[in-house]
């Protein structure tokens, strides 16, 4: 039955907040390895979409299985989900009050039950993957947005969670800072990663997703491998969006 | 009689005493408040309902009590229902409760100052809310809450005095005897002023090592806040 391969399956996920429906049975599959691009305007339910797979907001209908468990109506169990469920936020979200490898270890000190020296090993290594090993010791007031996020993805990674989660990791970057974010998630979609984007940057879409969903209006409308994306034409809809954009050449 | 024989023979040996009851009461109280007012404060914020209203009404209660009347509650209302502190002790609870209270309104806002996005990263790591409080928003808060902290405890260095209504002996009562036995209210009045600006002076600066110790940059400046201090 379940494809083997699969690594996350999102089954009809339905949420609204007060009379507003963001999100009006959304399903898809990911498997392992794979990148999967969601674009679309904002306002459609995209981070909502995120937040619902690892529970940091609570779908009203809908399932999310996680390499055949059910993340949803996990109850305490979410948190283990949620280390196997990385993630990483438009605005970084590091923890202010610590430095960079810091940022990276306290939840594989606090969390995971690491012995500190190894869990610095393993936040250094992960720091190192990013091209952040030389900042360990600062503090996110004194990185750049493009290396706050960097180290922000070292934090997901160090967790070796079966799939991250990115939400327009490089929409608050200056255009110059956007490049050296996108280079580090293609080395990572190149490696083998699972992950799920959400972001404007077609360039990467097209160059790295497997997939792109194209969402709106809390659904996914179109769906499909970048090139047929760029030759189908059932992605009217889509170009017509990214039209709004200066080109498929941003990467 | 000879001053000097008066400074050094009686009254610095007798305010040298009561300085050392002032200190064990700053500092058995200090700890206890610090604590009593971090919980107060999570609980409040991050309680459930009856727990976050429990922790309200308790705060609420304390701010408006007087300090001297919670004191005397304690020390002479408690027996009658079997329940019989030393004043010592006494002042202690009633310090305790005191500080508790003003430090978690600092905590609390120090908490509700610190941005959403903190302990939703926490959370998508896998950390419980109580670990996400624990490691990422209470080191944050009290980091934020240092210079209110500290003002709470230059006002305990002054309200322990108020022990001396409750019959402990400490520097202001101390004092007082003597003064009143020989008639000598401004050299004693002055011996005890010094006695606290040497206490206040000390937090004062201990404050600021400690500002500067876990100053983090973009979180605070460090040694701004003496001023507000003094
Ligand atoms: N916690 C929330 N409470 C109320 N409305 C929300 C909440 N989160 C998102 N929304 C609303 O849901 C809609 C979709 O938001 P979002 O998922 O952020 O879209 P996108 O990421 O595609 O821009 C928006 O209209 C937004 O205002
Ligand atoms: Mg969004």
């Amino acid at each position: 039955m379940e494809n083997t391969d699969t690594i996350l399956r999102v089954e009809n996920i339905h949420k609204s907040f007060g009379d507003l429906e963001v999100l009006k049975g959304v399903s898809f599959d990911v498997k392992k390895g794979e990148t999967i691009c969601f674009i679309g305007p904002s306002g459609t339910g995209k981070s909502t979409l995120l937040r619902c797979i690892n529970l940091l907001t609570q779908p009203d209908q809908g399932s999310v299985w996680l390499g055949g468990e059910e993340v949803t109506n996990s109850g305490k169990q979410i948190n283990h989900f949620r280390q196997r469920i990385g993630m990483v936020f438009q605005n970084f979200f590091l923890f202010d009050h610590l430095t960079a490898v810091r940022n990276v270890e306290i939840a594989l000190i606090k969390v995971k039950g690491m012995k500190p020296k190894e869990a610095r090993e393993k936040a250094l290594e992960e720091l190192r993957q990013v091209g952040m090993e030389d900042w360990a010791e600062h503090y996110p007031a004194e990185l750049s947005g493009g290396q706050a996020q960097r180290v922000s993805i070292a934090r997901a990674l160090a967790m070796d969670p079966d799939v991250i989660l990115f939400d327009e990791p490089t929409s608050a970057l200056d255009p110059e800072l956007t490049r050296e974010v996108l280079e580090v998630m293609k080395k990572l979609a190149l490696a083998g990663m699972t992950m799920i984007v959400v972001t404007h940057e077609m360039g990467f879409a097209c160059s790295v997703a497997n997939r792109i969903m194209f969402m709106e209006y809390g659904e996914i409308i179109e769906q499909g491998s970048p090139q047929e994306l760029m030759s189908d034409a059932k992605f009217e809809r889509c170009k017509n969006f990214i039209g709004q954009f200066d080109g498929v050449n941003g990467d | 009689m000879d001053q000097s024989i008066f400074l050094f023979d009686i009254l610095l040996p007798v305010l040298l005493e009561g300085f050392i009851v002032t200190i064990k009461l700053i500092v058995l109280t200090a700890p206890f408040g610090l604590i009593l007012g971090i919980l107060l404060a999570v609980g409040r914020v991050y309680g459930p309902k009856p727990i976050s209203l429990l922790c309200k009404g308790v705060v609420a209660f304390i701010k408006g009590t007087p300090l001297l009347l919670m004191l005397f509650i304690l020390y002479f209302g408690l027996p009658s229902i079997g329940i019989t502190l030393s004043a010592f002790v006494a002042s202690v609870v009633g310090f305790i409760m005191c500080n508790g209270a003003y430090s978690s309104e600092y905590i609390r806002g120090a908490i509700s100052s610190i941005k959403e996005g903190q302990i939703i990263a926490a959370q998508a790591l896998g950390m419980t809310k109580m670990q996400a409080v624990r490691n990422i928003i209470l080191p944050q808060a009290l980091i934020r809450a240092i210079p209110g902290l500290s003002n709470e405890f230059i006002y305990l260095i002054k309200y322990s005095s108020l022990a001396y209504m409750l019959t402990v002996i400490e520097l202001t009562g101390a004092g007082k005897m003597v003064a009143t036995k020989y008639f000598e209210f401004t050299t004693v009045f002055l011996m005890i002023g010094i006695g606290y600006l040497i206490l206040v002076t000390i937090t004062t600066i201990a404050v600021m090592f400690i500002e500067r110790k876990v100053a983090v940059p973009g979180m605070t400046q460090s040694g701004r806040h003496m001023l507000d201090i003094l």
